[in-house]
């Protein structure tokens, strides 16, 4: 944290004693918030808020692919796509896919491509749609998290979740997890995403230069970061299917609710099994 | 993550170690490195030496002699289309129906929107799929009403040896059947009917906690006033 004094005052991004505008701490994540299952026409559902960004992610699938052409013998298609909501941000964003976000769809979708058991689902895709509803950087890292918890929801049988943070450079120093003015006025922006079980990584990404030092710390203070996130990942899971539990307990022991007169029911009734068949 | 304990489920999420000792990865799990993990989220249990997760989400995927219901969405000269609800498509061809049915005829036996009873006769390597409505128990439904819920939650509507399909049927006198892609059949009087269907959505929402079926008859003695002929059991799975 020396070599700071060179940044205008005005624009001091980490301090002396090493407080970044946001008074976190170098190697400290925005508080996250992650909640499984809150779609309920999706097959799986995630909602995450992290920082000020607040992220929807749902996943579709197994299901027929899409145009047929597409659909590969061996195995199933991961197909993610990530929008951004016009109102994500603070100029509005002409809604549609551009190109930065044809991109993150992409890295996004290889990388739940490289856990996720796709040859036993054959002709099919898994599609992820990740919504972004309020951006302030970090917007792919927090998809993605959204987007692992969405595909557990689901069902669908993979490796292992995924979890991802970034990490950067900021007034010369290597900090965890920048924010909007870290990321804008920062010297770099490094995306990435492991397999938290066996460490490998899965997406990797670089916005502005690192030195091969700086780069090894920022790996470092974003794998321990996502290995954070990943006990939070698998605790709203838990949650998830906990809540199912007790929701359903309550239910089942309401009183019933309240029915006219019963009707008369016949007597006996014909075996109910096989059903009847309309022989033609 | 021992399993052994006994009166709760334990959840499992993708990527947990599994207590695999002596055993072999059984369905919803994979082997790495000599070590059983879960493939995805469910419940763990074992079976004739194979580690297991049964499912809590996710969709139907065919297996051979299952027995499914299925709706008709497209007519061929030789074949219907049946959804099965399940990511693959289910040709049923005319050869596999207790009928003669003459080349182009087949819209004279079932069409689009008539739901069947069927059994999945073959599932081979690239899940192409073939379906039979040839056998005597099998055939077109008419009437009654089908409803929709998990497949993941079949095994619970089913119960152990079907009993919680059997007390459903002893309380409501609904005719139900329960096709194995999560699709059922009802037809009953009114009463029954509502009755069943709320059974069905309790399970159908409900979670991987034991004591299902004592809920649910709970529900209906209340619901009729009288007492279940059957004895009330510890648990739904016969452990407790």
């Amino acid at each position: 944290m020396e070599d700071i004094e060179h940044i205008p005052k005005e624009l001091q991004l980490i301090d002396k004693k090493g407080i970044r505008l946001d008074g976190r701490r170098f190697n400290e994540l925005r508080p996250i918030k992650i909640e499984a299952g809150v779609l309920k026409k999706a097959d799986g559902s995630a909602y995450l808020e992290w920082g000020n960004n607040k992220v929807l992610a749902a996943v579709y699938g197994p299901r027929e692919a899409h145009p047929r052409h597409l659909q590969d013998p061996a195995k199933a298609l991961v197909q993610c796509r990530y929008n951004m909501a016009p109102f994500s941000v603070t100029e509005r964003k002409r809604p549609g896919p551009d190109r930065r976000s044809v991109e993150i769809s992409k890295v996004i979708s290889e990388a739940f491509a490289s856990v996720v058991f796709v040859e036993q689902f054959p002709r099919t895709s898994v599609d992820i749609y990740i919504e972004v509803l309020q951006a302030d950087a970090g917007t792919r890292c927090a998809g993605l998290t959204a987007a692992s918890v969405a595909l557990a929801d689901a069902g669908i049988p993979m490796r292992d979740l995924v979890s991802s943070c970034a990490s950067g450079k900021i007034g010369g120093v290597v900090a965890l997890d920048l924010n909007k003015d870290e990321d804008n006025f920062g010297e770099a922006d490094c995306p990435m995403a492991i397999v938290p079980r066996t460490g490998e990584i899965v997406l990797l990404q670089m916005d502005g230069h690192l030195t091969a030092h700086e780069f090894d710390q920022a790996m470092e203070l974003s794998i321990n970061a996502a290995k954070q996130i990943y006990e939070l990942q698998r605790d709203a899971l838990r949650r998830r299917y906990a809540a199912v539990a007790e929701a359903a307990e309550q239910e089942a022991l309401r009183e019933p609710p309240p029915q006219e007169a019963p009707r008369e029911t016949p007597p006996d009734m014909p075996e109910d099994l096989p059903p009847e068949v309309d022989d033609l | 993550m021992d399993g052994s304990a006994p009166d709760r489920r334990e959840v499992v999420i993708p990527g947990d170690l599994l207590n695999g000792h002596g055993l072999k990865p059984g369905s919803g799990t994979f082997n790495e490195g000599g070590r059983i993990y879960a493939a995805r989220i469910g419940t763990v249990a074992e079976r004739d030496g194979f580690v297991d997760v049964i499912p809590l989400s996710g969709r139907y995927i065919p297996r051979s002699r299952d027995v499914i219901i299925g709706k008709i969405t497209d007519l061929g000269p030789s074949h219907w289309l049946v959804d099965i609800n399940s990511p693959y498509p289910a040709p049923l061809n005319a050869k596999e129906t207790p009928w003669m049915v003459e080349f182009g005829d087949t819209d004279r036996y079932l069409h689009v929107g008539d739901v069947v009873i069927g059994e999945i006769v073959s599932v081979d390597e690239a899940m192409r799929v073939q379906l039979s409505i040839a056998d005597r128990q099998f055939g077109r439904l008419t009437g009654g009403q089908i409803l929709d819920i998990s497949p993941a939650k079949v095994p619970r509507l089913i119960g152990r040896n079907g009993n919680m399909v059997a007390l459903i049927r002893e309380f409501t006198n609904v005719r139900m059947f329960v096709g194995q892609n999560g699709r059922i059949w009802i037809d009953g009087d009114a009463e029954g009917v509502y009755h069943a269907a709320h059974v069905i959505k309790v399970i159908d929402d409900s979670g991987p906690a034991p004591g299902l079926t004592d809920q649910v008859r709970a529900y209906l003695e209340a619901a009729y006033g009288r007492r279940a002929t059957t004895p009330a059991e510890r648990d739904d799975d016969g452990r407790h």
